[in-house]
């Protein structure tokens, strides 16, 4: 009982003097229950060990009158007191004087709470709360628990008697349960988390105001940082540690300066508010020792004010707590979705129609990302991760990023900082030679490094170097942008330079006369343009043409070349750098193109030099994404200097060469030049270079694409390029993985092909990389299995693996691309392994899982699902198993399609479906005959055929015979001889239908 | 006239064939643009072919360049006087104006060297330089001691240009300096007309 009451029970922290109080709270309420329902009834059980006197008597102020106790054997003593009559020692067992009761056994302690009746609580309270532990004074100070009141070595000595050690065992079991309920309480409720100060300082916002009468509060705001971080928390890690979760800043109405209020894991307190010293930080110190389980607690402590209005608030309190209840499920469910729960008010009132909206969202954007070739590995340079395809989602990334490291930069300066801003003031108050000075001084700096580029900026000074850019000294704007250039490679100076309108001086310089001014310009637009407001500033203000204009230089490989044309090169080669970063973003490719870029990249593109050739491939590989660029790329001709390029021996030129002809070579007429020029050759070359992958993903991602084209095929067969892909089917990241499964899967179509994926032992690891997450990959791997399955020998060996289960596993996934492949791959599966059927049904919910995905939306899906269950119906008793499913009316839904490829299969896998029962019938019941009948107008010869196999199979049913008699009479006329048959056949069924018929009325 | 006509025509002969082979003060002008400056020089100097005297050098060519240091004015005016004389003579006009105009790197060099050397001993010292900075910051009422922030761009500046630290820049120091930063040349002050009044100049020299 004595850890239980020190451990569990909840004392008000004011433990001065006798001790605490125990505070109101659900856990204490439910430990006096408890010791209530043992001391009740406890001496009716254990008669022996209730009598047993206690060492001390446990005594406290009562509520209780002496009028109250009657009969018992208590009389009235000379001094007033009632006391007992039995006695230990001279000391009654029991006495009562004025409020002080004192009682030496347990059958009197009984006899107190009975005497209490109605208020024994409030008396077991006002026991315990005297005695801390109660243990001490019934048995002794040996069998004492509370720490701090062990004063005693007495506790040794002291003997045991029996009943004592049955009591004891007695009270040690009722600690322990009381300690276990406790636990369960406690571990629920008394830690605060984010989301339950969220909810109360929404609370408290809600009912905050100007009005003195009505609002609570004048205000109640978050202090400091509006981040929030993943955790809910808003205090810094670092604080964090300490348990912090937030600060918070209140102004009650009666109280001068707000308070400052710490929201820790344990508890609200105090703290000393805004440090004087260091602005923006908090002294987190506390002035009290006074920790409150809420807040509204807290602050009826600090402000009487409060208190007050806070009484009469009583009734919206309560509404205003309904509300948040709901508020906190929702958060909740958020959580689970990884969402933030830093929301507004106003977002949760419309939270249904946001969440189905971001969940549609993130489909989309899934769909949009996941099939773009994998060159996430190229981007080292200008190109920052993705930026180049989905724009919209890594702006978000950035910003947060630059947000967080601005809080941490604050820690110890170092003494760079002072030097520089020594050196920035005289940059401000200085003439232009002392401007000189500071300028080539501060390039002493290590420039590229974070705290030299910060200290810059945190002393004003890339203000003062972006009005330089404005004057009218050419010395001053030479010193300035040379810092600029440098330092903009961190990506909070990038954003403060365009913060500053620093881009819209830079582009105004793209045109002043002198060449090495244009130069440092257009490389610091290189750098700062990484993100993509820049870049818009940049297009905006004209920028694009005059970068444009700065490719046009003198021919490049003309012998004699003077300083003055060198410069002008040099002066090339930066503007193509600063389109490199520009082309990032589509409007600006566009604007590039408008601006005539395409012909003098073509004539750079002949440039001898890698570092002007790394920025212009670089830049065309970049825009390659438009089909106008692949055009125009094929059309100048610059396919065969990429070419030539993917010779040269520079990895990064290599890399951007690769990329851009995995670009380009989308169309057909790319690929056979790419082969022309004899590029397939460097291609597979690259394949060696297994330690940078930057350049294996962009020469895969080629590969990959080339593969496409037969012609292609058969040189990567003579040049083995199957044994170097499938040797990068293990230890490779992902960006290169789905382009070597991409290209493996192209290469496949061609059967020798196949065959030597399995001589080179690639089938058990394309199987493994089924079990993958990454999307595109597993639409490229379900594409390069399903090829191989083709061939009956490389299906024992996925069969043995167990690749079908895996395929079939992967129809569950979300994205309907990989449903859709995995279906496809699944058809050539069921074709070739042996025992198709028993493997088919060894799927426990396979076939179910597979029939309800004619559900989906996608036509991709249905017509690879279609072709699917054509090859499952193959087997009598999985087409029961289908049709138990329902698979015929879902298929009779399908039929109103205009899709040509999913009616193909529709109609195939309708046609070997009728293949059951009275699935005929049932097909002509759900209305699939007459659109089926319609199919036959199509244009597709395969769409005829496998209607006409499917006509035929429902021709067999005498209903369904008198709808599709007409246009029969014409298919017979096809060119196609399966697609005669077929409706011959149906024809044929028809007549003997007819004869039956004829001869059945007149026998 | 015909006489007068044959010496400039000799002088000038002279001064290019001399100039060719003198390192320190070498002429790069073309005949016809030397025959446009004499008679600039005549013009300056009042109809005087003999002597340019310092406040009319002066006068002439503070607009002109746009160097309004009064100070540096001075320097720039005994750097083209060879011999310190206090006046110009048609040749030192003729080839300092060579070096400001048409002048290659190293001639400029030497030319912004010996503008800063004050007392001309092949070094610039500290108290040079506080000399020549002395007016480039702008005074601050507030601070305790005007010359701190002086003293402090000096120390700045001999960091930057003192490659053997020796406390003094020599000629050396000054030209490995420059030659790894262009941007140092005037590092003390500007004594080069600016590029748009150099070609202006030119030009009309050219006409």
């Amino acid at each position: 009982m004595g850890q239980a009451l020190s451990s569990a029970a909840q004392w008000t922290s004011a433990q001065d003097g006798s001790g605490g109080k125990l505070e109101l709270t659900p856990i204490n309420e439910e430990l006096l229950n408890s010791i209530l329902k043992f001391v009740e009834g406890f001496s009716g059980k254990y008669p022996e060990e209730g009598k047993l006197i206690f060492k001390k008597p446990l005594s406290w102020e009562t509520m209780l009158t002496a009028s109250q106790f009657s009969g018992g054997g208590l009389k009235q003593d000379a001094d007033g007191s009632l006391v007992s009559e039995e006695k230990k020692d001279d000391v009654p067992l029991f006495k009562l004087k004025r409020q002080t009761l004192s009682i030496m056994s347990l059958e009197h302690g009984e006899m107190v709470l009975r005497t209490a009746s109605e208020k024994k609580i409030t008396e077991l309270r006002l026991c315990l709360e005297a005695n801390r532990d109660p243990v001490v004074n019934m048995l002794g100070e040996r069998f004492g628990t509370v720490q701090g009141d062990d004063n005693s070595i007495l506790r040794y000595i002291e003997e045991i008697t029996k009943e004592m050690e049955h009591l004891r065992l007695k009270l040690v079991g009722l600690d322990q349960q009381l300690l276990n309920q406790s636990i369960m309480k406690i571990s629920s409720q008394v830690r605060l988390t984010p989301e339950m100060v969220e909810k109360e300082v929404m609370l408290l916002r809600d009912l905050s105001g100007d009005d003195e009468e009505k609002c609570v509060l004048e205000y109640i705001n978050y202090y400091g940082e509006s981040f929030v971080y993943k955790n809910g928390c808003r205090a810094q890690p670092w604080r964090q540690l300490h348990g912090d979760i937030c600060y918070i800043e209140a102004k009650p109405h009666d109280v001068g300066n707000p308070l400052h209020v710490t929201a820790n894991t344990s508890g609200y307190y105090l703290n000393k508010g805004p440090d004087p010293e260091k602005p923006g930080h908090l002294d987190y110190s506390r002035p009290d020792q006074d920790t409150y389980r809420d807040l509204v607690t807290l602050l009826k402590a600090k402000s009487p004010k409060f208190a007050e209005i806070i009484n009469q608030q009583e009734f919206a309190l309560h509404e205003d707590a309904k509300k948040d209840e709901r508020r906190m499920e929702v958060a909740a469910d958020d959580d689970q979705d990884g969402g933030g729960t830093n929301r507004t008010e106003q977002q949760y009132a419309q939270r249904d129609q946001q969440d189905e909206k971001e969940g549609k969202a993130k489909t989309q954007h899934q769909n949009k990302k996941k099939m773009e070739p994998s060159l996430r590995h190229k981007s080292k340079t200008p190109v920052e991760p993705q930026d180049s395809f989905s724009e919209s989602s890594t702006e978000s990334e950035e910003e947060e990023e630059a947000v967080e490291r601005r809080a941490e930069a604050n820690a110890d300066l170092p003494s760079e900082y002072w030097q520089i801003q020594k050196l920035v003031k005289y940059l401000k108050g200085g003439n232009q030679t002392a401007t000189i000075i500071a300028l080539c001084s501060l390039r002493d700096f290590n420039l590229a490094q974070e705290t030299c580029q910060l200290a810059i900026r945190d002393v004003g000074g890339l203000e003062v170097l972006i009005n330089l850019l404005d004057t009218e000294e050419v010395k001053c704007k030479i010193g300035a942008l040379k810092i600029l250039k440098e330092i903009s490679r961190n990506t909070q100076i990038r954003r403060s330079i365009a913060d500053l309108g620093g881009l819209q001086t830079m582009v105004k310089i793209l045109r002043d006369p002198d060449k090495d001014l244009k130069c440092l310009a257009a490389e610091t637009i290189a750098n700062v343009a990484k993100f993509r407001r820049a870049r818009r500033t940049v297009r905006q203000h004209g920028g694009i043409k005059r970068l444009v204009s700065l490719l046009d230089c003198v021919p490049l490989n003309s012998t004699h070349m003077t300083a003055e044309m060198e410069l002008d090169v040099e002066v090339a080669r930066c503007g193509a750098l600063a389109l490199w970063s520009c082309s990032k973003s589509k409007k600006n490719k566009e604007a590039m193109q408008r601006a005539g870029a395409i012909p003098l990249l073509a004539k750079l593109l002949k440039s001898p030099h890698e570092d002007m050739l790394i920025p212009v491939v670089g830049t065309l590989q970049e825009c390659a994404s438009e089909p106008s660029y692949r055009l125009a790329i094929r059309t100048e001709g610059m396919i065969e200097d990429l070419v030539k390029n993917l010779k040269s021996s520079n990895p990064e030129l290599q890399m951007h060469c690769a990329s851009a002809i995995f670009k380009c070579a989308e169309e057909k007429e790319t690929r056979d030049l790419v082969r022309q020029y004899g590029g397939l050759d460097p291609l597979v070359a690259l394949l060696k270079q297994v330690d940078n992958k930057e350049l294996l993903a962009a020469a895969t991602g080629a590969i990959w694409k080339c593969a496409i084209s037969p012609e292609n095929v058969s040189r990567f067969q003579e040049l083995k390029a199957i044994e170097l892909l499938v040797a990068l089917l293990s230890n490779q990241p992902e960006e290169v993985l789905v382009n070597v499964v991409g290209a493996l899967g192209e290469l496949a179509k061609a059967p020798p092909n196949r065959a030597q994926i399995r001589k080179s032992g690639g089938i058990p690891n394309l199987v493994n990389l089924l079990t993958g997450t990454n999307q595109a990959l597993l639409v490229n791997v379900t594409k390069a299995v399903g090829q191989c399955a083709e061939e009956p020998d490389n299906m024992t060996i996925i069969d043995r693996l167990d690749g079908v289960r895996l395929l079939w596993s992967l129809l569950k996934n979300q994205n309907p691309e990989v449903q859709a492949s995995a279906a496809w791959a699944i058809c050539p599966c069921i074709e070739n392994a042996k025992d198709a059927g028993e493997m088919v049904r060894s799927f426990v919910g396979g076939l179910e899982l597979i029939v309800s995905l004619l559900k989906s939306d996608d036509k991709e899906v249905l017509a690879a699902v279609c072709a699917a269950i054509a090859n499952i119906a193959k087997d009598e008793e999985n087409l029961a198993v289908i049709t138990d499913h329902g698979v015929v009316p879902m298929l009779a839904r399908l039929t109103l399609t205009g899709d040509d490829r999913l009616r193909q299969h529709l109609a195939e896998a309708i046609a070997r479906c009728c293949n059951w029962g009275n699935n005929r019938t049932a097909f002509g019941r759900e209305g699939a005959v007459a659109p089926l009948v319609k199919y036959l107008k199509s244009k597709d010869e395969n769409v005829h055929r496998s209607t006409a196999r499917a006509l035929f199979q429902l021709s067999k049913n005498p209903e369904n015979c008198i709808t599709m008699h007409e246009p029969l009479l014409k298919m017979v006329g096809s060119k196609d001889e399966d697609l005669q048959e077929s409706s011959a056949g149906c024809i044929g069924n028809i007549r003997r239908l007819a004869l039956a018929n004829e001869r059945a009325k007149y026998a | 006239m015909t006489s007068k006509r044959k010496t400039q025509e000799q002088f000038i002969q002279n001064l290019m064939k001399h100039s060719k082979n003198d390192p320190d003060r070498p002429c790069r002008f073309t005949y016809k643009e030397i025959t446009a400056l004499l008679k600039l020089f005549a013009e300056f100097s009042g109809g005087n072919k003999q002597r340019l005297e310092r406040t009319q050098f002066r006068d002439e060519l503070c607009d002109r360049f746009q160097i309004t240091d009064d100070f540096l004015m001075d320097r720039i005016f005994r750097a083209f006087d060879k011999g310190s004389k206090g006046y110009l003579r048609a040749e030192d006009f003729v080839c300092g104006m060579s070096t400001l105009i048409v002048g290659e790197l190293e001639d400029k060099m030497k030319y912004t060297f010996q503008v800063y050397d004050l007392n001309s001993d092949g070094f610039i010292s500290r108290e040079e330089m506080f000399h020549l900075l002395k007016a480039t910051l702008v005074k601050q009422s507030t601070e305790e001691d005007p010359d701190e922030g002086v003293k402090e761009l000096v120390e700045t500046a001999l960091k930057k240009l003192d490659m053997d630290h020796d406390g003094r820049v020599s000629y050396n120091d000054f030209r490995t300096a420059v030659l790894s930063e262009t941007l140092m040349l005037e590092f003390l002050g500007q004594c080069l007309p600016t590029e748009d009044t150099r070609k202006a100049f030119l030009s009309q020299l050219r006409e």
